[in-house]
C-alpha cells in the first residue's frame, strides 16, 4: 500500500503541470470563445469564422505557408540528418545545428532584418556583383526562408535520431538481397525512419501555423496567418472571444495533424 | 568431380597493423555443406563478408566460378546471406520479407507469389504469410530469414552463426532441418559457427580457423581423428594432450613409457604432442593399465561419466567412461595403438596431408 502512495506522489508535479498549464488554458480558451466583445454568451464567433470568408481564407493561407515551410524544412533536413549520421564527430555537427535554437527568436529575426534589408549584407554583395539592390525583406520569400531556417533543427533532430536507431543490418540485408542504394533507401531506410519524419512534421507544422512575430518583422504584415490574427484580436481589437475561437481552430488543427501523422496499426497486424 | 564455384586465393585483410586474415586459400564446391569453425575473432565472419561483398580484401582474389569478383558490389553477387540477427524488415510481413529480393528483380506478381509460397513451404512456414515479424518466435524468424535468402536461388547460401540466438533444444532441431534443407535444395551452404559440435554434425567439410588462418580443412571425421595441431585438437571435441618423443615410426614415448602407435613419417626422436580422446580411454586395474592415475572428480553426464584424474606427474586426464569410478581411487588407463594420435609441432597443412598420404597409402 505504501508503495502505491509513493508512486502516486510522483505523479503530483506532472498532474499539476498538466492541469494548470495544459488542460485549464485549453478549457479557458474554449470557454472564452463563446463570448462576444461585450461579454455576452454567443455562438457568433464561430459563425463569423465560418461565414466571413476572410477567416477561412486566412486559415487556408496559414495552412499553405505552414505546408511550404514544413516541406522545405523536410527537404533540407532529411538529407542533412542522413549525411550527419555518416560523418565523423557527428555529435559536434549536431551541436552546431542545435546551437541557433538557444538564441532568442526575436534576436534571430532582427539579425535577418539586417541581412535582408536594402543596405544589408546580401544587397551589398549583389551590388558588388553589379546587380542592383533587390527587395528581400517583407516578401513571401524572406518569410519562408527565415521560418524554415528557424524550424530546421526541430526537424533534423527527430529524423537524425530515427536514422541513428536504424539497424545497419537492415541496410546490409537489403543490399545482400540485390537492392541498389536508392532501392534500399526507398524500401527500407525511408519507411523505417518515417517515425522521425512524422515527429519532425508535427514539431514544425503546428508552430508554423501560428507564427506571428516573423510575419510582422520579416513578412512585414503582408503575410497574415492565424497566429497574426490571434495576436491582433487579443492585443489590438481586444476581441478575446474571436481570438479564442481562432485558438480553438488551431487546437483542432493540431489534433488533426497528430491524427494524420500518428502511428496507426497496419492492417492484419496485431503487433505494436 | 564437383565444380568449384567459389575460390579464395591468397586473401589477406589488414586493418592498420592488425592482421585479420592471413593468406586464406579456400575452395567451395557445388552442393556441399561447408563450415567455417573457430573461436570469436578468428576471422570466420570476415571470410563470409569477403564473399558476400561487404568487405574489401587487402590483397588476394575472390573468385566466383573462376571470375574475379573483388570489385563487384554486394548487391550484384550471386550469393545470399542469413544474418546472425536475421535482419528481417520489421515494416513488412512474412510474405513481403521473402518477396523482397524478387520484387527488386521486378519479377511478375504471379511468379513472386508462387516462389514465395514454395520457399515458405520449404522452411515449413505455410500459412504464416500474413504474420508480422514481431509476432514470430526466434525459430520462426530464423526460417523466414532462410526463406528470404533461398527464394533467390543463390549459388551459395552464407549463414552467419544463424543458430546462436536459439535455445539448446531448438538449436538441435534446426541443425537437423538445416542439413535436410541443404540436401533437398542442393544449394551449397557456407556456415559460420563457433560451436564445434554443430560443425561436426552438419558439415561435409570444415575449415578450422584461428588467428585469421585456416588451421585445417577436411571432413568432420578427418579433423576429429587427425587434428593437425594443439589448437585443433583442443578446439574440436575434448582431448588429453601430452608432450612426448617419436622414437621411430609407429613408436612414441610419453609419460616415461613407449607405446605402439599408428603414426609415422617424423624424424627419429622428434618432439611431438600426443592426443588421446577421453572416450578412447578405458578404466582398468592398475597392473593392466598403460597409465596409472588417481581419480579426482567425477560427473554423471547421463550417457557417460566424465572423470578427471591426475597421473604421477600431475598431468590432468579426462576420461569418458560408461562405468563409474570412486573419487580418490587409483586406477589404470588403457587404450589401443590407433587411439594415439601424434602431432608434429608447427607442421603446415600441406606437409601434414602429404605425410598422412605417404604412410596411410602403404
Amino acid at each position: 500500500m505504501k508503495k502505491n502512495t509513493t508512486n502516486l506522489a510522483f505523479y503530483v508535479p506532472y498532474g499539476l503541470w498538466l492541469g494548470l498549464f495544459v488542460i485549464a488554458p485549453v478549457l479557458l480558451i474554449i470557454y472564452q470563445s463563446f463570448f462576444d466583445i461585450a461579454g455576452h454568451f454567443t455562438l457568433g464567433n464561430y459563425a463569423t469564422y465560418f461565414e466571413s470568408g476572410t477567416y477561412i481564407l486566412m486559415t487556408l493561407n496559414s495552412v499553405v505557408y505552414a505546408f511550404i515551410i514544413t516541406a522545405l524544412t523536410l527537404l533540407i533536413s532529411y538529407p542533412a540528418a542522413y549525411l550527419l549520421h555518416y560523418t565523423k564527430h557527428k555529435q559536434l555537427w549536431l551541436l552546431l545545428i542545435i546551437l541557433p535554437t538557444w538564441i532568442n527568436l526575436l534576436l534571430k529575426a532582427y539579425a535577418f532584418i539586417g541581412i535582408f534589408s536594402q543596405d544589408g549584407g546580401i544587397n551589398s554583395f549583389l551590388g558588388m556583383m553589379g546587380i542592383g539592390p533587390k527587395q528581400f525583406l517583407f516578401t513571401d520569400f524572406s518569410f519562408i526562408f527565415v521560418a524554415s531556417y528557424i524550424e530546421i533543427p526541430f526537424m533534423i533532430l527527430p529524423i537524425f535520431n530515427a536514422i541513428e536507431e536504424l539497424n545497419e543490418g537492415f541496410v546490409n540485408a537489403s543490399r545482400d538481397l540485390g537492392a541498389k542504394s536508392w532501392q534500399t533507401f526507398t524500401k527500407v531506410i525511408l519507411p523505417l525512419t518515417m517515425s522521425g519524419v512524422k515527429a519532425g512534421v508535427q514539431a514544425v507544422f503546428i508552430p508554423s501555423l501560428s507564427l506571428f512575430m516573423l510575419t510582422r518583422l520579416i513578412g512585414g504584415n503582408r503575410v497574415i496567418t492565424l497566429g497574426t490574427a490571434i495576436e491582433e484580436h487579443f492585443l489590438v481589437t481586444m476581441n478575446w472571444g474571436m481570438g479564442s475561437t481562432i485558438g480553438v481552430v488551431l487546437i483542432l488543427a493540431m489534433f488533426l495533424i497528430m491524427f494524420l501523422t500518428g502511428e496507426r496499426k497496419r492492417k492484419g497486424g496485431r503487433a505494436s | 568431380m564437383s565444380q568449384t564455384i567459389i575460390e579464395l586465393k591468397h586473401v589477406n585483410k589488414t586493418y592498420g597493423d592488425t592482421v585479420v586474415l592471413k593468406d586464406i586459400n579456400i575452395e567451395i564446391e557445388q552442393g556441399k555443406f561447408y563450415t567455417l569453425l573457430g573461436p570469436s575473432g578468428s576471422g570466420k565472419t570476415t571470410i563470409l563478408r569477403a564473399i558476400n561483398g561487404f568487405l574489401d580484401v587487402t590483397s588476394g582474389d575472390v573468385l566466383f566460378s573462376g571470375k574475379r569478383v573483388n570489385d563487384i558490389p554486394a548487391n550484384e553477387r550471386k550469393v545470399n546471406t542469413v544474418f546472425q540477427d536475421y535482419a528481417l524488415f520489421p515494416h513488412m510481413n512474412v510474405f513481403e520479407n521473402v518477396a523482397y529480393g524478387l520484387r527488386i528483380q521486378k519479377q511478375a506478381k504471379k511468379d513472386i507469389k508462387a516462389r514465395v509460397l514454395s520457399a515458405l513451404k520449404m522452411v515449413r512456414l505455410e500459412g504464416y504469410e500474413d504474420r508480422e515479424i514481431a509476432e514470430l518466435s526466434g525459430g520462426q524468424q530464423q526460417r523466414v530469414a532462410i526463406a528470404r535468402a533461398i527464394v533467390l536461388e543463390p549459388a551459395v547460401l552464407l549463414l552467419d552463426e544463424p543458430l546462436s540466438a536459439l535455445d539448446a533444444k531448438l538449436r538441435k532441431d534446426m541443425q537437423y532441418e538445416l542439413r535436410e534443407l541443404q540436401q533437398r535444395l542442393g544449394i551449397t551452404f557456407l556456415f559460420v559457427t563457433h560451436d564445434q559440435e554443430e560443425a561436426l554434425a552438419l558439415s561435409d567439410e570444415i575449415f578450422v580457423m584461428n588467428d585469421g588462418e585456416v588451421q585445417q580443412s577436411g571432413t568432420p571425421v578427418d579433423i576429429y581423428d587427425e587434428p593437425i595441431n594443439h589448437f585443433v585438437a583442443d578446439f574440436i571435441g575434448e582431448s588429453n594432450i601430452v608432450s612426448g618423443y617419436m622414437i621411430e615410426d609407429y613408436l612414441v614415448e610419453f609419460n616415461g613409457k613407449q607405446f605402439e602407435c599408428a603414426d609415422a613419417g617424423m624424424r627419429p626422436h622428434e618432439q611431438v604432442e600426443v592426443v588421446l580422446r577421453p572416450e578412447d580411454l578405458d578404466l582398468t586395474s592398475v597392473d593392466q593399465g598403460k597409465v596409472t592415475v588417481t581419480v579426482d572428480t567425477q560427473l554423471f553426464r547421463g550417457d557417460y561419466y566424465e572423470i578427471v584424474a591426475y597421473d604421477g606427474a600431475k598431468n590432468e586426464w579426462l576420461i569418458h567412461s560408461t562405468n563409474p569410478a570412486k573419487d580418490g581411487d587409483t586406477v589404470g588407463l588403457t587404450f589401443d595403438p590407433e587411439d594415439i594420435h601424434v602431432m608434429r609441432l608447427n607442421e603446415s597443412e600441406e606437409d601434414f596431408d602429404a605425410r598422412l598420404e605417404r604412410y596411410e597409402g602403404e
